[in-house]
This record gives structure tokens, sequence and C-alpha cells, in this order.
């Protein structure tokens, strides 16, 4: 042996590793205050989240009859339930929810896929058949008056139903026009420049529900007698001019992110104002705001409860208006979480999906 | 004009291939070029240098029409460049230009970057563009990146994808605005190759750079530019041996002393 092997001292092993003790010291006790802290903030959960979960669940009713089944200590669901119907199509015939029934499974057929790992080619058609052809098959399904559907007035849709419409029009519409507007706002023509600046600064500064209430109330006063215009077409213009001047900023921003190299580029391999735009810019602008689109949908999303001041039942108008009945007794706060976890659903998978396309879409670079 | 005999044999022809007249630019009250007057000849290889400000990245970039002119005349290829925006396409169609910052599309791999302007300018056939494609990138010896992003490739490797995008269109002109000054020092070498090797092919090119050893290597001519004005122009030997003007004498001491 030429040289005594020297061991080397012990370390401490890596705060993770510590067991769960040396977590709960190192994170949740670690100075006097952080204790003290800790535990007020788990006396309240404590004393607030047991009993939420208590009467959601464990003492929640699920099944019955009517509202005598119900415990005075636990969740009604019963009531969600018995009147879930009304909630998710409103006034919409019964004999004919079969109808949206299928515009909606088509709906989840094309969105669906997306969150899944689908080939490329099977997402971009099911893509452009969601930008074209489910409206169109949607419209003929829900309204009806074609291939022998008997026909359902607007004004008895109503429900989740309704709120899908709203925001799927809204949204398929506002992009496009959003994106011209962003495009326009550049041009170098001042004319065109200028009126998608008015257009721009005019609709974003009126509030939504401003605009529903002009579009219901003030513009048949202005239109020539007999001229009427559907109240829920009316809604959907006014939403999609509102929102498509909202799109137009985020896209802008987008745009303006783009170095002048690029269009330079661009204009240099001899590609015209569209193709440069289609090909080099625009899908380079879009990809930068991909998180401040989705925050734009999600609040669209989310505006068109305001629909109901104008008389149309969304899926807040629905509920809202059942609580009332007093068979039930208080149901409210039942009625609102399914209210809440409807809105949560659909936008908690909006921003799922974002961050899933930003990642896909992310080509290593960094200008 | 005296003839050259550079190390890269000149392809030169007699005939004008750009005629620039009397150019002038202003951007708002200053003047950046003042009547430039130059003709080029088909397989000319010409290399403009000058201080910076001096108007030679301007001037190059007026040829395509990414700057405006607003006097005198620029005839490319016998079409006389105007506002008329046929005119203009019709013209970057057979000029191809090469930046400082190389301006690869970074949302498009490497091939589709070089297919892009073929399918969609020239609407080549899209196999017929990827052989075409394929056969530059051989030529500026990264076929096997083909499939990568510009992100995840290094700076010679992009202004070298850069030269192939450019040369994809088959341009009869070869406009270079600075290729090598935004590279690290050991990838320039690998650029100039490319463009020496692209120069005796016999392609008409203007290349503003301050690579002096390209220069007298490849160049059939050397124009000095200050102040928005042409000081001087020669073939290189007499351009770096004996320059005539004072400020040109001036610039090549500064720049030949390190």
């Amino acid at each position: 042996m030429a040289t005594p092997h020297q061991s080397l001292p012990d370390l401490p092993p890596p705060a993770t590793q510590r067991g769960l003790l040396g977590w709960l010291r190192e994170n949740l006790f670690s100075t006097w205050y952080n204790s003290i802290l800790t535990v007020v903030i788990g006396y309240w959960l404590v004393t607030t989240l047991v009993p939420l979960i208590d009467w959601a669940f464990f003492s929640a009713v699920f099944t019955g009859e009517g509202p005598q089944s119900c415990a005075p200590e636990g969740a009604c669901w019963i009531f969600v339930y018995e009147r879930l119907g009304f909630f998710l199509y409103g006034f919409y015939p019964e004999e004919l929810r079969w109808r949206p029934d299928i515009a909606f499974l088509l709906f989840a057929i094309t969105v669906v896929p997306q969150f899944f790992p689908t080939p490329a080619v099977i997402k971009k058609w099911l893509a452009i058949f969601g930008l074209t052809g489910l409206p169109v098959a949607g419209y003929i399904l829900i309204a009806g008056g074609h291939f022998g559907l008997e026909p359902v007035a607007t004004s008895r849709w109503g429900g989740l139903m309704l709120t899908l419409i709203l925001a799927y029009v809204g949204i398929i519409a506002a992009m496009p026009i959003g994106t011209a507007l962003a495009l326009g706002r550049r041009s170098e023509m001042p004319i065109i420049r200028g009126i998608c600046v008015v257009f721009i600064e005019f609709w974003r500064a009126v509030p939504l529900i401003t605009i529903l209430f002009m579009a219901s109330v003030m513009l048949p006063l202005f239109l020539p007698e007999g001229v009427t215009f559907d109240k829920l077409l009316r809604a959907l213009v006014g939403i999609t001019l509102f929102q498509s001047a909202y799109m137009a900023e985020v896209v802008r921003g987008g745009l303006q992110a783009i170095p002048k190299g690029q269009y330079e580029a661009a204009e240099a391999l001899g590609l015209g104002y569209w193709r440069r735009m289609r090909l080099i810019i625009l899908p380079q602008a879009l990809k930068i705001v991909i998180p401040g689109i989705a925050n734009t949908v999600i609040s669209l999303f989310k505006d068109t409860t305001l629909v109901l001041i104008i008389g149309l039942f969304d899926i807040l108008g629905a509920v809202k208006s059942t609580l009332s009945d007093p068979a039930w007794g208080n149901v409210m706060a039942e009625g609102y979480l399914f209210v809440a976890f409807c809105f949560w659903v659909f936008c908690f998978g909006m921003s799922r999906y974002s961050h899933r396309l930003e990642k896909k879409l992310e080509t290593g670079h960094k200008e | 004009m005296q003839e050259n005999n550079a190390t890269v044999a000149s392809a030169a022809s007699n005939e004008d291939i750009i005629a620039v007249q009397d150019l002038n630019k202003w951007y708002g009250e200053f003047h950046v070029l003042k009547s430039i007057n130059l003709n080029v000849r088909k397989g000319e290889r010409i290399v403009i240098c000058g201080p910076s400000g001096s108007g030679k990245s301007t001037f190059i970039r007026c040829i395509n029409h990414l700057e405006a002119h607003q006097r005198g005349n620029i005839v490319v290829d016998g079409v006389e460049l105007n506002e008329d925006i046929k005119n203009i396409e019709a013209i970057r169609r057979e000029v191809g230009m090469v930046f400082q910052h190389f301006n690869l599309f970074p949302h498009l791999s490497v091939l589709e970057n070089c297919l892009l302007a073929p399918i969609w300018v020239r609407k080549t056939p899209r196999d017929q563009a990827i052989e075409t494609a394929m056969q530059y990138l051989e030529r500026v010896k990264i076929p096997e990146q083909a499939h990568k992003y510009p992100g995840q490739l290094s700076g010679g490797q992009q202004q070298r994808v850069a030269i192939a995008r450019a040369l994809c269109m088959q341009p009869k002109i070869m406009l270079f605005d600075e290729p090598t000054s935004a590279l690290d020092p050991e990838m320039i070498k690998e650029v100039l190759d490319v463009m020496i090797e692209l120069a005796g092919s016999g392609m008409t090119m203007l290349c503003v750079t301050h690579e002096m050893g390209f220069a007298k290597t490849v160049a059939d001519r050397v124009i000095f530019m200050d102040g928005g004005e042409i000081v001087e122009q020669a073939a290189p030997e007499t351009f770096f041996s004996n320059p005539q003007q004072p400020r040109t004498q001036e610039f090549l001491e500064q720049i030949l002393q390190h």
C-alpha cells in the first residue's frame, strides 16, 4: 500500500432528500414568522376547506326525487341534475335536443384531438373543419329550417349551448377580422390605416355592455319599420366587432416584435405583400402573441355572460332564473358553483391548449 | 479601365447588367447618396468599401429597392426600377441578397427557407425545388443541416444558408451587405470561402465588405465611398498599391494597419 486512503468528509444531503420533516422545517417552519404564518393559514384551511368539502361531497345529496330528498347540511346536487336540461339548452324543445347534441359531438371531435398526439394532417383538417364546416353544420342542426329539420327560433336557444355558440362564433370571427385590422393599421396606405385606427379605437373605447344595449335597444330605432334583425345575431355582431378590436391590438403587438430584417429578407426574395405576411410575418407574429390571444379568447368566453342584460339566457342567465323557485329553497350556492365549474372547465382547457401550442411551435430561435 | 489579373479569373463580359445614373437619396434633410453613377458588367465582381455612414449599404439596398431613391435612374437587367411594383418584383426575382444579420426565417427549417421563394415566386414544382435547394446546400457545405431550424445553427452556418437561400432563386446578380461583419472571427473564413467559390462561377456580385483580402482575391473593381459619394474606383491591385485620393489613402492606412 502506497498512500493510505483518505475518506472524504461526510456532507449533508441536499435539502430535498432530508425527508418529510426536513422539507417541513425548510419550507414551513424556517423562521418564527414563517411558523406563525403556517399555523394561521393551516387553521384557516382546516376551518374553511373541511366544511366546504364536507358540504359539497360527504353530506351532499346526489340521488333522490325532488327538493324533499335534500338535507339542509349538505349540497343539493339533485337540483342541478333535475334542471340540467334547462341549464344546457335553455328553452330549446326537449324532443329536438339531439340536434345540439350532435353539433356538440362534432365540436368535441374537432377539438379533443388537438390536445392529444395526433398526426399533423388530421389536426390540420380538423382545424379547417372547425373554422368552416362546423359553424355551418352547427347552424343547420341547431336552427333547423333546412333538410326537413323543424326550425327553432333563436329566442328559445339558451344555457351552455348559447354560451358556447356566442364564444365560438365570436372567437373564429374575431381572429381573422382582428388580424386584418392589425395589418391595416400598419399599412402604408393612409386611408386604410385611418379606417382601421378609427374602427379599433371606437370599439375599444366602448364597454361591451353598452354595445349590447345599443344592438338590442337602439339599433331597432334606426332601422326602417318592419326590418328586424335577430336579437342573437345582433349580439353576435356586437361581440365580434368588440373582440376584433382587442384582437387587432394583440396581433399588432406581435407584428411590431418581428425584426425589420424579416420583412426585408422576404422582400428581397421577391415575395409580394400578401405572401410576405402569410408565409413569413404572421406565422411568427401570431406565435409570439399566443398568450395574448389566449387571454383575449378566455375573456371573450366569460364576457358572453353579459348577454343576460339583453334578455338572452346563457348558462349564467339560465341558472339564475331557476334559483328563485321556492320549491327548492336556497340552492344559490349549488347553482353558481355549477356555473363556475362549467366556465372553469372551458377556460382551463383553452389555457392548456395555448400552452401546448406555444411549446409545439417553439423552434429554438431567440432574437 | 484596367482589366484585372486577380487570383480568381474574371468572367466579366462587356454587357452592362446594372446601370445607375445620377442616383440621389435623402433621409429627410440628410443627403445620403449624392449623384452616384455606376455601370456593372455581367459577371463583374465589385467590392464597395468605405467608413460607416458613407452610404455604401444604402446604395446596394437601392439596387433591389429595399430603399427608395428620390432622383436618378437604376436599370437592372433591362428593367427600369421605379415605383411600379411589377418592375420592383421582377428585379427582386433576379437579384439575390445576403444580409449582415442573415435574416433567415426562424419558423422554417433550413430546407424550407430555401424552398419558399422558388415555390411561391418562381412557381417551381416542389420536388424540383427540393432538388435545387439540396444542390445549393451542398455547395455551401451544409446539406446535413437541411432539417434543422436556423436557431440551432452557428452564425457562419446561418450565413451560408442565407447564401444558399438567395442562390435557390437562381439570380443573375448577388448583393452582399457586410456578410461577415456580424460573425465571430473563426467563422468568417467559411463564409468567405463560399463567396470566393461563387465568384469563380461567374456570378455578378456587389459586396459591401471590409474584408480586403477578399477584395484582392476576387474583385474586378474596388469602389471607395465616403460621404455619400464614390470617391475612387479602381482594379484591386491599383486601388491598394496606388490610391489616388488622399481620403482613400487615409482610409486604407486605417484599415490595413492592424
